[in-house]
């Protein structure tokens, strides 16, 4: 049994397949979720901090140049985890989010036009609704560029855990690869493509959504445009 | 259990499946990715990005391959082309051509269009314009480029292991078949993660390097024609997934 793609083997492991893309699905919502729910504080205090801020983002850009797959393993000794649970695979994930996140987050509250700011302050804003109703929605492009890409290479990177026994989706990649058998590794391709390719324009709609003035096109001038262009908020 | 048991053990550091054989291999794997994705998406880029054609497609690519799965696609090549070195390479490469395909094109549009006009207007040869005006300014971003480019190949040069192949992913593999593994895998976890961290802070000084340089000659041009172009430099690394 050696074709390309056998559409048999689909039709009968329709059970398993779905079952894994739920798996993948909670694990990347996860990850991003308590990443950015980290991130957004921490990223404005990083922002706030000034001469820190430097220093306090290499450390996050270190972090984030770890391989994941050392990061999986570094796992359980940090949570005091078994090697096979997928807390490991969740947690390593939402410390690359948070490394991503932190640093657009820091950068979004810098794109603001102090100017802004102060006319905020100078019509009577205190500094709770200054940073929550004006501030923040003016950072909020970058944090969602960020977001973007935080998704996306997280929904990709959960598969990296099969090789620590683990993975999700990436399951289908250990058992074609066994078997000598391409449909299922064609399969986990896909579905965790599509998966991806959605969650990034589900976000972008979203974006759309809460940010109607920001349209949905690429904003004209500045850092904020370089940093899109070249793709990641780094 | 002694973590570092199998770091530590001198047995471990010889031989054909010793540690500095492994080593070796990934090392292998992540410079020849690199130089074939180079030989590939350097002059590609620079021509994309001096005849300014093509843009959309290299944004394209970007995106689609950040989600792509690595390990999914290594699998796929090694499965379909038999293993060795030669597939490992191939997919790797695969994966490192978006990065520096993309940001050679931004940094070739990003580069001052008066002084390529300038350039253009002294007389200066498609060739000359590439190679005195627009490389110079495009360097810092490619440097960057590059360097995501690298993180990449070499964490997923990690995963290789899966598509039974050597390298330090081995030692993560082979541990985790076995109940007191933990060590091994410890091992490989340990030594990627220093190879990955060292490539970054030498491939980041190296982009400060190139960033110093252009700012630099754009500094003089400004002292000459007083003009007030000042560009921020730019750490627009394209960050993606380092599998």
């Amino acid at each position: 049994m050696n074709e390309f793609l056998d559409f048999d083997w689909i039709r009968r492991n329709t059970g398993v397949i779905a079952d894994l893309t739920v798996q993948h699905l909670l694990w990347s919502l996860i990850a991003v979720a308590v990443g950015l729910a980290l991130a957004l504080p921490i990223g404005y205090l990083v922002h706030r901090t000034g001469r820190a801020a430097g220093f306090l983002l290499a450390v996050a850009g270190l972090l984030y140049a770890i391989p994941s797959i050392a990061l999986f393993v570094a796992m359980p000794l940090v949570l005091g985890s078994k090697i096979l649970d997928p807390i490991n695979v969740i947690g390593a994930l939402t410390v690359y989010t948070f490394a991503l996140l932190v640093r657009s987050v820091s950068d979004g509250f810098a794109d603001v036009d102090p100017q802004v700011r102060q006319s905020a302050v100078a019509v009577g804003y205190g500094p709770i609704r200054r940073v929550l109703g004006v501030e923040f929605p003016l950072a909020l492009p970058v944090i969602f560029s960020g977001l973007r890409v935080a998704t996306v290479s997280t929904i990709s990177l959960v598969a990296v855990g099969a090789v620590i026994g683990n993975g999700a989706l990436g399951q289908l990649f250990d058992r074609g690869f066994q078997s000598g058998f391409a449909t299922p590794i064609i399969v986990g391709i896909v579905v965790i493509l599509v998966m991806a390719l959605l969650a990034d324009g589900l976000i972008l709609l979203i974006q759309g959504i809460m940010l109607p003035w920001f349209g949905l096109g690429p904003r004209s001038g500045g850092r904020g445009r370089l940093r899109r262009l070249v793709g990641a908020p780094r | 259990m002694n973590l570092f048991e199998h770091l530590l053990d001198p047995a471990n550091w010889s031989g054909a499946e010793g540690i500095p054989a492994r080593i070796g291999e990934h090392l292998t794997y992540s410079v020849a990715a690199m130089a074939l994705a180079m030989v590939i998406a350097l002059p590609l880029g620079i021509l994309i990005g001096h005849t300014r054609r093509g843009n959309l497609l290299v944004a394209g690519l970007a995106n689609a391959t950040r989600a792509l799965p690595t390990l999914g696609l290594l699998v796929l090549v090694v499965l379909l082309l038999g293993t060795g070195m030669l597939p490992v390479v191939l997919a790797l490469a695969v994966l490192a051509i978006p990065p520096i395909l993309n940001s050679t094109v931004v940094g070739f549009r990003t580069a001052d269009p008066d002084a390529v006009l300038a350039a253009a207007a002294m007389g200066m040869t498609g060739g000359q314009q590439i190679r005195q005006v627009e490389l110079p300014l495009a360097s810092p971003l490619i440097m960057s480029g590059l360097r995501s480019a690298t993180l990449q190949v070499i964490a997923t040069a990690t995963v290789a292991a899966m598509a039974a192949s050597g390298g330090l992913g081995r030692y993560v593999l082979d541990g985790q078949k076995r109940a007191d593994g933990y060590p091994e895998m410890v091992t490989g976890a340990l030594l990627v993660m220093v190879w990955a961290l060292v490539a970054d802070l030498l491939l980041g000084a190296l982009t400060r390097v190139a960033q110093r340089r252009s700012s630099g000659r754009r500094r003089v041009r400004t002292d000459l024609f007083d003009t007030d172009e000042a560009e921020p430099g730019p750490d627009t690394r394209n960050k993606g997934a380092s599998a």
